[in-house]
This record gives C-alpha cells, structure tokens and sequence, in this order.
C-alpha cells in the first residue's frame, strides 16, 4: 500500500517535471481544456439551446465525436494481437502504450456523451443498484454496459502491466491475459454495439442498414491506426523512447489493407443508396449531393473522399510510404476523413430528413467547437501526461529504488 | 413532512447530548457530542435542500402516494414562487377496459392549425423556443412523398387548392420505437395505451427522440418560457405541467383531461370536425365504426409500430 502511493507520488513527480517545451505544450493543453470546461458549464447551466441543434437535428457534433472515438479504442485490439497472439516483443512494448490511447479514447467518448446530455445531474439514473436500466430492449442501455466494462480492462491492463514494471517485476500472465484477450473481444462487441444503436432505428433510413456495423470496424482498423501511428510518431520524436520500426510497418500495412476495404463498403452503400432511387435514400442525396441549399454536407464528404484516395496512393506507393513524412501526412488526411465519414457524415444524414420530411442544416457553433476542442485537449493532456510516466517505467528511468518504503 | 424528520432528528440529537453530559459530565465528550448534532443536523437540512431533493427523486413507478403528494406540493410551489399562478397538480389513472384512440378525416382537414394552438395553450407550451406537439404536414395532392411537402406553410387562406393536410402527432404506437430506446425507462406505455416521460426521470440523451418515426418527441432546449397567463393550471404529472430543461416530451393525448372524461384539446378545438376520438376497446365507440366501416390508413404502417392513429377519407 504505502509502496503503492509511492509509486503515484514518483508518477506525479515524473508528470510535473519537465523541460520548457513539455511546460508549453501541458499549459497550452490545459488553456484549451479550461475554456473547453466553461463552455461545458453554460451547456449545463443555460440548457443545450445553446447549441445548434434542434428537434429536427438533435444530435449534433458531440455524438459524432463519440462514434468517432469508439472507433479508436476499439482498434487498439490491432496493436494487441501481434503483441500477444503472435507474442512479437516489439509490439508487447508498445501494449501499454497502445491501451492508453484505448482509455483515453473511452474517457473522451464518455465526456462527449455526458456534455451531450439535457441533464448530466441524472446520471445516476443509469447506474445499477441506484437507477433504473431498460435491459435487454435498449441499445443505449447495452452501450453504456459495454462501455463501462471497457472503461475498466482499459484502465486495469496498463496500470497492472506499469505497476509491475516499477517493481521490477515479471507480470503474472494469468493476470493479464485473460483481461487481454478479452479487451481483444470487447474491441469488436463496442463497436458493434454502438453501430447496432444507430442500424437498429426504422426511423431513420439511412442507419438502418446492416452494413453499418462492419463499416464502423473497418472505417475504425482505418482511423485508429492512423491516430496511434501518429501518436508513436511523436512519441519517437519527443519522448525519448524508440518504437520499433516494424510497429509503424505493421500498422501502415493494416492501413494498406482496411482502407481500401473501406472505401469498398462506402462504395456498395453508395450503390445500394444511389441507385435504388427510392423516397427513403433521401438522406444520401443530402450527404452526396445536397438537398436544395443545403449543400455544406457535400462539400465535407467529397473533401474526405479525396483523402481517402490520395492516402491510398501514397500507402500503396512503396517509395511514398517509405518517406516517414508522406506516411504521416497521408495518417493525417485519414485522421481527418474518417472523421466526416463516420462522423457528421454519419450522424447528420440520419436526421436529415426529418420523419416528416423537413431539412435543416446543422453546423456546429462556437460553444460545440470549443467543447470539443476541449475535450480533445483534455484527451492530448491526459495522453502526454500518461505516455511520459510509461515511457519513464518502461525505459526504467522511474523504478523502485532500493531504498525506498 | 420531511422538515417534521427533521426536527425530529434535531431532538434526538440534543437528547443524545443530555444524556451524554449526565453521563461523565466531561467537556470533551460534550464538543464530541455537539460536533455529531452539527453534522447531523447539515445532513438533515442538506437533505431539506431542493437540490438534493430532486436528485435523491425516485422513478415515478417507485413513488409512494406519500411520496407524490410530497412532490406535487414542491411543483405547485415551484410554479407559483417564480408565475404567482396557483396550479394543481394531479396524477389521474389510467381507467380500466379503456385504450385510447384517434382517427382523422382528411377529406375535412383543411390545415387551420388550430389544433396546433389549442395544444399549446392546453399543455403548457413555450413560444420560445417553439414547442408544438402537432405537426401538420402541406402535401401536393397526388404525393405522399413528406419530403415534397412542408410544415411551415404560411398562408392567409387554407386549404390551398392543389394541396392536402396531414396532421401528425404521437400515434401512441402499441409497439413504440421510443420506449425501447430509452435507456432508463423514464418513457413507457401506460395500460391505456398512452406513452407517457416521467419528466424527473429522463436523462435527456434524446435516443427516443431519433427512434420515433412521426417526429413526436420534442426536447427542452433551454429552461421553458411561458408567460405566466398562459398558464394552465390543471396540470397532470405526467402529462401537461412545466416541464424541466434538459428533457423529453410529447403528446400524451391530454390524459389529464381524457381520463376524466373530458375530450383531447385537439379534438375540441377542430372546427371541421375532421378528428375522432374515443375507445379502441369498445366496439360501438366511434373510433371502432370508423376503422370498420371506413377507407382508413395508418402512416408509415410498414415499420410496425402499430399505432392507435389512423387516418381516413369520408
């Protein structure tokens, strides 16, 4: 115990220390979260009027954020399997790294739902024992299950892994692997259960659609590795750690493949959509083409399209892929694309129409952007903060001295 | 009542602390004694808190008639403290053997829209922002095609020639997309048929919201305004009384009124007589002769909800 709280005073010590950049870049993060944290207090305060949605649109950014960001905890499964199926020891490196990312991504996911919600003081409300859950029928309901299971392996597995790392210990495998193989498992039962929320509404047409919950593990295999690609970038960079090379070969591999199995399912949706013609591929038109004025959509989806291909070219290009500053600019333009594919490309369709047929045009304003904004600093902050006490137990700087507790 | 508990625990502290100091009448074991009636009594006001009272509310399946009589009390004096109206809140129930209908003629609706107010009025609807339970829809005639028509039409006269009305509202659905979706079942179908929100207990994720094919569900964007004559001080629980911010609501067919026998304000206010009310489980009620004698039609039946809303021509 009190080597326990030892061990969390050296972690904090080792997240306040710092050279001037690092003090600049946390203080930067932490401005960004602040003003992110008052506008999360006037969406509670005044009520979400203050946001662009409407009755019509009533979801707007903040669900699209958080579809987004399943995806990326869900693919760190990607980063799993060659560490412990293939059992390859550059890649068990990289484990509690790549965990990291998965429970901040959570955490993130968990701010936008919570900031999205007309009254977070009822939260409660969801919790067993004190409130009340509508299981089986309720696909929120399951989502909020799923989640807090992964919210917990998420957590467990890299703070166990670091622990015993600090003590200079060999983790006990019968205490990592099964929580391991199952976050393997809990990767896909996330992500499938939060595309299931949105295929299983009739109301909406253009979810309701069973290639959803592929096209939301692919378009995941796609963004994610883009996003922990960059992220072991920069780690490499600044952090004073050496990721092996054949980790960035892997995932720009997985990107070579799932991205154009991606584009693929875009294409049959697009077909399927596009061709039938019927009333109910309204939604479609709005997303590809606009619907009279309302042409913002299109602009968006084409952009992400593009980026799609020319990311493709450059990772199929071997000469391109190999220049490590094409590579990231071409994770970069993922990072982005996916973003508008299965984000507001995804979301806002769904509600436009409306049953009755009314379109209107949802652009997030300045109070969602910059809780967004926030939530993503908070989501970097947390991320750099937990990455350098990794990257200190893992490269051994920070370890149980002899003399201590 | 809960101030009584109060006092209550107030008293048995101070007896507590009598009892104490004629026990070993040390000043030590009498600040001990006096710190718990402190805590004690933050606890008991802190619990007297209107903010801890409604976070601490329990389902309105789990409420007590206690309970309720309690919480109608703290709505009635919340609404007046803030409109110096006087309202009554009640909870009439269900009535037996009774299922909630609606048919509409829309060879006599003309789109006047006065519905549309009469609810407003009726259930406590802000002006702003905007809530209508009743959307009517302007079509071309010929089209069923919704996205062709349009719910904001402006006109000085109505009908228009060449163009339909179709009033939408709940259609209280016997298999409704909305209560499945609600992760907390602060929604559920009432054994009249009615879908009700416990406003107190709704999250506001709007789930129900994006589940319902009619576009019934509206939300609280913001704190609702109503000025204060405009209020209706008939006000069920679970129907028609000001609603919170951050929550779901919707058409509840007025059931403060129509379980007492009296009609929907919707019903009440058409002047065509295009609306149709009465007991889906009563073979002679008018509703029951319509659906069996007329051409009648249910609105995006092919999604299976099963609504107890039907249209006809007649």
């Amino acid at each position: 115990m009190i080597r326990y709280l030892q061990y969390l005073k050296s972690c904090a010590g080792c997240v306040l220390r710092g050279g001037r950049n690092y003090y600049l870049w946390m203080g930067g993060l932490f401005v960004l979260t602040f003003l992110g944290g008052i506008s999360w207090y006037h969406h509670i305060a005044d009520g979400l009027g203050i946001t662009n949605m409407s009755n019509q649109v009533s979801w707007g950014i903040g669900i699209a954020n958080f579809v987004y960001f399943v995806g990326v905890a869900a693919s760190v499964a990607l980063l799993i399997v060659p560490a412990y199926i293939y059992r390859i020891e550059e890649f068990k490196a990289v484990v509690v790294l790549a965990e990291i990312i998965a429970v901040i991504s959570v955490v993130m996911c968990l701010s936008f739902i919570i900031s999205d919600l007309g009254r977070p003081d009822r939260l409660l409300h969801l919790s067993p024992g004190l409130g009340v859950i509508n299981l089986p029928s309720s696909h929120l309901a399951w989502d909020v299950m799923v989640f807090s299971v992964q919210l917990v392996l998420s957590l467990y597995i890299p703070a166990y892994l670091l622990y015993k790392r600090y003590l200079g210990q060999a983790p006990n495998l019968a205490f990592v692997l099964p929580p391991v193989m199952l976050s393997m498992l809990w990767a896909v039962i996330i992500h499938t259960v939060t595309a299931f929320l949105l295929s299983a509404l009739k109301s909406r047409d253009f979810w309701n659609t069973g290639l959803l919950a592929p096209r939301f593990l692919v378009s995941a295999a796609v963004s994610g590795p883009a996003i922990i690609l960059l992220c072991f970038a920069a780690i490499n960079r600044y952090g004073g750690m050496r990721i092996a090379d054949r980790v960035f070969d892997y995932l720009a591999h997985v990107l070579r493949v799932m991205l154009p199995v991606n584009l693929f399912l875009l294409g049959c949706e697009v077909f399927t959509e596009l061709h039938s013609g019927t009333a109910v591929t309204e939604s479609a038109r709005y997303l590809f083409f606009g619907l009279g004025e309302h042409t913002l959509l299109p602009k968006f989806i084409w952009t992400a399209i593009v980026f799609d291909v020319v990311a493709l070219v450059i990772l199929l290009v071997p000469r391109w892929r190999q220049q490590p500053r094409l590579l990231y600019a071409s994770c970069a333009l993922l990072v982005f694309s996916i973003w508008v594919e299965k984000g507001m490309g995804l979301v806002l369709p769904g509600f436009t129409p409306s049953p009755l047929g009314e379109v209107v045009e949802y652009v997030p304003n300045a109070s969602e952007i910059v809780l967004t904004i926030g939530i993503l600093a908070a989501g970097a902050l947390l991320f750099t903060a937990a990455a350098k006490v990794t990257i200190a137990v893992q490269t051994g700087r920070l370890r149980l001295q002899e003399g201590d507790a | 009542m809960k101030k009584d508990e109060a006092s209550c625990a107030g008293a048995r502290v101070e007896k507590l602390v009598e009892l104490r100091l004629s026990k070993d009448g040390s000043r030590r074991s009498f600040l001990k004694s006096a710190l718990a009636a402190a805590v004690t009594g933050t606890v008991a006001s802190g619990c007297d808190h209107p903010f801890v009272k409604d976070l601490l509310q329990k389902h309105y399946k789990e409420l007590s008639d206690e309970d309720k009589k309690e919480l109608f009390q703290r709505i009635e004096q919340r609404t007046h403290a803030w409109s110096g109206v006087r309202v009554k809140v009640s909870d009439p129930q269900p009535l037996d053997g009774v299922h909630w209908g609606y048919a509409l003629n829309l060879n006599h609706c003309n789109g006047n829209r006065r519905c549309v107010e009469a609810c407003a009025r009726e259930n406590n609807l802000p002006n702003d922002p905007e809530i209508r339970y009743i959307r009517v829809v302007e079509a071309d005639n010929g089209s069923q095609h919704l996205e062709h028509g349009t719910v904001n039409y402006d006109r000085e006269q109505v009908p228009e020639p060449g163009k339909y009305y179709l009033p939408v509202q709940c259609h209280q659905c016997r298999n409704p997309p909305c209560v499945k979706a609600c992760p907390t079942k602060a929604t559920w179908q009432e054994p009249d048929g009615i879908v009700v929100v416990d406003y107190d207990w709704c999250i506001g994720c709007r789930y129900c919201q994006a589940a319902c094919p009619y576009h019934a569900r509206r939300f609280n964007w913001t704190v609702p305004s109503i000025e204060p004559d405009r209020i209706n001080p008939d006000q069920g629980y679970l129907s028609n009384r000001i609603r919170p911010v951050g929550v779901i609501e919707k058409c509840t067919f007025c059931l403060h009124r129509v379980r007492r026998g009296r009609y929907p304000a919707c019903f009440e206010a058409c002047p065509t007589g295009a609306r149709k009310f009465g007991n889906l489980a009563d073979p002679s009620s008018e509703v029951r002769q319509i659906i069996a004698s007329k051409r009648v039609w249910i609105l995006k039946e092919d999604l299976g909800t099963d609504p107890r809303f039907f249209y006809f021509y007649a």
